[in-house]
């Protein structure tokens, strides 16, 4: 590694800085616009006049709205989110709890999903334009348009009620019963992934067995497999790390779905009931820790991608 | 690299490709046609009234009174399918045309004046796409209430950002072309130039996303509905219909499978229709 790599790995989080006080003042603005008066909110609806004033003024809320956001930010930086209406605990502290279980799922279903994946795209691309390859098309076709939640209530119906092989809802206790738990859920996740990626590592992986260096390969006898494997399918797995990395977003909107769907308690299902019971300050703190998680994702791919490929180009 | 040499197997190929994305618009054609008449003819089509509810028959298997059986309210599950396509064809469609407006315009203006005003466009974008996409919609559904309104409003405020990406960084190639550069040289004003000139020609890439985009709008409708946010019982609606039969998947299948398998094929539909005409006009994503 040269110096301008590490200029460019160090450099990279001050172009965080903007995206990052953009998600603080988009979740800000969210909050404010929530119909109704959130010092009412906080006391309830049996609140005497001073009360309220009192609240008003300990909280900044009869300050100018850029003071407001200032107070925000500061807070913000305490680590401080607010309180939750429903639990009344701290909603970073609630937050933080809920994490493992949403870790895991997004864990487990990229592992599954590349377990799935690098078979299926590895025989569509050895075998491109065969019906192996047409049947793959078709998988990751009807993969693509398949919701998420169906898949996993069809694994439900067929794994769980059937088969009886996994639970049908719950995170478990100990370490043997969470991975039981998860088997399910991280599957539904994992196959509706592998159909984005099967696609993109097969058109990757055509590409790279048309590569130079695969011909110059071949042109020292090596054998299809030796190339394949040496050759084409480390190339082609850098791609589709960016491609999950991009897809962080779209991974941790499923997570929020197969959460509620399988009774997960993880950060999804917390979104999702705070909505329901109005508890502003823990849908505003999800939202805002699950961009953070977004853009450290891809921060991270980035930095990985340079470090791994000399080639690419920093801007 | 190497585009003298054509060899015969890339030509068969290229011929390959284009029966099949013949093939693949004309059956994303069908599917979404047929669709279309069953969601246009639904009270003729559909065999039952999709929420009237009769106790004596409920959670009954499928039969040849009730090809896809009856919920736990004796109501029909394939009329209920056939009314929610309206439901669901109108959220694939509102659902994209919002965005693709806003987007269109957003990007258009963004590439075509530049400077600062394509630089806080640019910035707001990146934000934007900072958040999982459900999550901001999630957010900001729960802000407006549950409904197809606010679901809507939601699409159109965080959607817009992939099509101002896309007319954006077609205009920025375009205006630098001969023919935008005759259009000034004649004199003709910015707006004619941009919507006249530029715009018709930078708008092919995002009406094919279009296509996929009614996909994943078709999930994310469906999806906020099945956690109860979207459409409202009892209208009948695709994702509802799964949610609501989710209680009684133990002892009736039938309640959740053929709504969401009316949804894979009515997305397959989309999709296919996007590969072939991707495909077709070789601009493959």
């Amino acid at each position: 590694m040269n110096l301008a790599r590490y200029r460019f790995i160090l450099s990279r989080p001050l172009q965080l800085l903007p995206v990052l006080f953009g998600i603080s003042m988009i979740t800000f603005v969210l909050v404010r616009s929530i119909p109704g008066d959130p010092a009412r909110a906080l006391l309830g609806s049996r609140s005497t006049p001073e009360a309220l004033i009192r609240i008003r003024a300990q909280y900044g809320l009869d300050q100018p709205l850029w003071m407001q956001y200032f107070y925000f930010l500061k807070n913000l930086l305490k680590g401080d989110l607010g309180q939750s209406l429903l639990y009344k605990v701290d909603a970073l502290k609630l937050i933080s709890t809920r994490i493992e279980p949403t870790l895991f799922l997004v864990l487990g279903s990229v592992l599954l999903a590349l377990l799935i994946a690098v078979p299926l795209a590895t025989v569509a691309a050895r075998n491109k334009g065969g019906w192996q390859d047409h049947l793959i098309r078709l998988f990751t076709t009807a993969g693509l348009g398949m919701p998420a939640f169906w898949l996993g209530i069809m694994l439900i119906l067929l794994l769980s009620v059937q088969l009886g092989l996994f639970p049908v809802s719950g995170y478990g206790r100990t370490g043997w019963d969470k991975l039981h738990h998860m088997v399910l859920p991280c599957l539904t996740i994992a196959l509706a992934l592998s159909a984005v990626l099967v696609r993109n590592l097969r058109a990757s992986m055509l590409m790279e067995l048309q590569a130079d260096h695969a011909t110059a390969a071949r042109a020292r006898g090596l054998s299809e497999r030796a190339i394949f494997h040496r050759h084409v399918l480390p190339n082609s797995l850098v791609p589709a790390v960016n491609l999950l990395a991009v897809n962080i977003g779209w991974l941790i909107s499923g997570t929020v779905v197969i959460e509620s769907l399988f009774a997960i308690p993880g950060i999804g299902q917390l979104l999702v009931r705070g909505i329901f019971t109005r508890d502003y300050m823990v849908v505003q703190g999800v939202a805002m820790v699950l961009a953070l998680a977004t853009v450290m994702v891809n921060f991270l791919a980035d930095v990985l991608t340079v470090m791994i490929d000399p080639r690419v180009n920093m801007r | 690299m190497s585009g003298q040499t054509l060899s015969p197997a890339w030509r068969l190929a290229l011929r390959f490709g284009l029966r099949n994305s013949r093939l693949a618009t004309v059956l994303g054609l069908a599917i979404l046609f047929g669709w279309l008449l069953l969601a246009l003819f639904a009270p003729w089509v559909a065999p039952f009234d999709p929420i009237a509810q009769n106790t004596d028959i409920r959670l009954l298997g499928p039969s040849l009174a009730h090809p896809f059986g009856t919920d736990n309210f004796g109501r029909d599950v394939l009329s209920r399918v056939i009314w929610g396509a309206r439901i669901d064809l109108q959220i694939s469609v509102i659902g994209v045309v919002f965005p693709f407006l806003i987007g269109t315009c957003v990007g258009a203006l963004a590439g075509y004046i530049g400077g600062r005003f394509d630089t806080i466009c640019m910035r707001l974008i990146d934000i934007i796409l900072a958040f999982p996409f459900l999550v901001l919609m999630l957010a900001i559904m729960a802000i407006l209430g549950p409904g197809l309104g606010s679901f809507y409003m939601a699409m159109a405020l965080v959607g817009w950002v992939s099509y101002a990406r896309l007319i954006r960084s077609q205009i920025l190639v375009l205006k630098e072309s001969d023919f935008a550069l005759a259009a000034k040289s004649l004199g003709f004003g910015h707006g004619r130039i941009l919507f006249r000139h530029l715009l018709p020609n930078a708008m092919f890439g995002s009406i094919v996303f279009s296509m996929s985009d009614a996909v994943l709008v078709l999930l994310n409708g469906a999806a906020v509905s099945y956690l109860g946010l979207g459409v409202q019982p009892p209208t009948a609606e695709w994702g509802t219909m799964v949610a609501e039969g989710q209680s009684f998947i133990t002892n009736a299948w039938w309640i959740c499978t053929f709504p969401g398998l009316a949804i894979v094929t009515l997305a397959m539909g989309f999709s296919l229709l996007a590969d072939g005409v991707a495909e077709h006009l070789g601009e493959r994503p």
